[in-house]
């Protein structure tokens, strides 16, 4: 059997549409890939036999026509699945088996794309290293101790050590670019709108988006074509022409004005991130781009806002889980309202406990003006220092995180030191616009760290091209020696 | 504002989870503290900002009132932890 693991997606694509190798055969070779890694504890789910019928199925047929012809993809556990199980990596959803499947993950279907199983990521998405999963820690390609990051962490971890060619996460505050920038990959966020919602578990509604994860920027273009598009289920689907991302990606940044927020150099940042920032902001002055000093005056309140706004929906998504419709129910419990205060008790994990909390008591009454609606004028504010910004420039870029990946249990035991690592990502969510991750260079541990290019609205095509000469110019290269396998 | 244990299992309350004490008290010290943190708001003059209620540019489009679905109904029940016939089966709510 051939040897995938230095192949990207477009060049898998292309190789099973010349007929080099079978959708049979690539499937093959990632269900051997996974089976070795079990260690890093990526999946939750796997459903190889599916898997291998649907590529049986997909080469006796060879309908090349879609963009993923044939080719095996896992999916976060976020996306609801028909007849595969369903988690958001809860306890309370350990053995829900949707009856029906999320658009996103039906528009990869659609193009041809078969599944291999289900990934790894923080409990309801509420995390930024995948610690709070009910099935436990999916772990970093880098290192045995290092996370992965989240809330996309198995996603970023499963993309990193090649067990899928691509793979599609959720970002609600940095839960695609944070983990893509901890693992050396590339992750998109993007607009608002732009993905559809419906089938997806619900975190926060105005802040949540599906987006690709995947190797280099050439993938992530071909997988927002193929997962984006219109969706008349979730009513807040942007109802506009499909863009052909890949069909227009381009190198050219000559005469972009490209805009340098001073408000994301924060103190107590290491010396080697801001290094490669400088070295990403040399690289397009080299391409003929222009750098622009701006500001994003309120950047600093992003991260409380968030802390108001996100938990605020999380609390009434999150009633849902009740114990009668489907999910876990505890056995304890005298009457109903036991019933509920038990299954809830016993079924939701410390975060999202936190989180229901809080948001229970900032839309709480008495509390609601204090809080909610101060953090509703300030989110209004953040959204206006972006859209003065992009009158003056074309794209933003910015470190994508604070640090590189750190170790398990760093930071568990202080919510807030763990809410930090978002700070360079929440901004993004919060105005809905979309933002991209690509790998900046390695520190001195030789962890990599991620540099994030922010464009206005449906502005996707910018910051891919724009992605695509800097990854170029930057050349990274992984250190991952498969570890796991030895 | 700080919050108390006190309030806490108020909130608990409210949003139907069941709280040992142990739980009571760590959660009510993380609490306090994400208040703290986001309380950072308060050093914004909000006065005349009006709050941002849609992220979209659009208003909600109104759709014809039509059955697209149906006749799922083992599909819905399918996974429910108790039910009887049609009905989800829940603990006694009248005495």
């Amino acid at each position: 059997m051939s040897d995938l693991n230095q192949n990207t997606l477009s060049q898998i694509a292309n190789l099973i549409k010349t007929k080099k190798i079978s959708s049979l055969e690539v499937t093959k070779f990632f269900i051997k890939n996974i089976e070795k890694a079990k260690k890093l504890n990526s999946f939750i789910t796997t459903c190889f036999e599916k898997s291998l019928k649907n590529a049986k199925n997909f080469d006796s047929k060879k309908n090349y026509n879609g963009l993923l012809p044939g080719i095996p993809l896992a999916v976060k556990d976020l996306f609801c699945t028909k007849n595969i199980k369903t988690t958001a990596g809860s306890k309370i959803l350990e053995n829900f088996t949707p009856s029906y499947e999320s658009s996103v993950t039906n528009n990869l279907w659609s193009e041809g794309a078969i599944i291999l199983g289900k990934l790894n990521c923080d409990e309801f998405a509420m995390g930024s290293s995948n610690e709070t999963s009910y099935f436990g820690n999916a772990i970093n390609p880098i290192g045995k101790n290092l996370v992965p990051g989240g809330s996309s962490g198995g996603s970023a971890s499963a993309l990193a050590a090649n067990l899928t060619p691509a793979t599609i996460g959720t970002d609600t505050g940095g839960s695609i670019r944070q983990p893509a920038s901890f693992t050396g990959t590339v992750g998109l966020k993007p607009t608002y709108g732009l993905c559809s919602r419906w089938g997806i578990v619900a975190f926060a509604s105005s802040l949540d988006q599906a987006g690709p994860m995947t190797k280099n920027v050439e993938d992530c273009a071909l997988l927002l074509e193929a997962m984006s598009g219109y969706d008349p289920k979730d009513s807040t689907s942007i109802n506009k022409k499909k863009e052909q991302y890949s069909k227009n990606l381009n190198e050219n940044v000559k005469g972009l004005k490209i805009g340098i927020p001073k408000e994301y150099r924060i103190d107590n940042m290491p010396k080697e991130i801001d290094n490669i920032w400088n070295k990403g902001i040399d690289i397009l002055k080299k391409s003929g781009a222009t750098i622009v000093d701006i500001s994003l005056p309120h950047t600093n309140y992003a991260l409380p806002t968030y802390y108001i706004v996100a938990p605020a929906e999380a609390s009434s998504n999150l009633a849902r889980y009740d114990g009668v419709k489907y999910g876990y129910r505890s056995k304890k419990g005298k009457n109903l309202i036991e019933m509920y205060e038990n299954t809830r008790g016993e079924g939701f994990g410390r975060e999202v406990k936190r989180r229901v909390l809080i948001g229970t008591y900032v839309l709480s009454s008495g509390y609601y003006d204090a809080y909610y609606l101060k953090a509703q004028k300030v989110r209004k504010l953040i959204k206006n220092d972006f859209d003065e910004s992009f009158k003056k420039v074309d794209a933003i870029l910015t470190p994508s995180t604070p640090s590189s990946a750190f170790k398990f249990g760093e930071k568990t035991n202080d919510p807030i030191s763990m809410y930090l690592n978002d700070i360079f990502t929440v901004p993004v969510n919060l105005a809905g616009i979309p933002a991209i991750s690509i790998p900046g260079g390695l520190d001195s541990k030789g962890y990599p760290m991620g540099l994030q290019l922010i464009a206005k609205a449906l502005d996707e095509q910018t910051i891919l091209n724009i992605a695509l000469t800097m990854e170029k110019a930057i050349n990274f290269k992984n250190s991952i020696d498969r570890w796991w396998e030895k | 504002m700080s919050i108390d244990k006190n309030q806490v299992k108020k909130v608990a309350k409210l949003s139907r989870i069941s709280l040992d004490d142990k739980n009571l008290e760590s959660l009510s010290n993380d609490l306090a503290s994400i208040l703290k943190f986001v309380e950072q708001l308060n050093k914004l003059d909000t006065n005349n900002v009006k709050p941002l209620n849609s992220i979209v540019d659009k208003s909600l489009e109104p759709r014809k009132d039509k059955v697209n679905d149906g006749k799922i109904k083992e599909e819905i029940l399918k996974n429910s932890p108790d039910k009887n016939e049609d009905f989800f089966v829940v603990p006694k709510v009248v005495e």
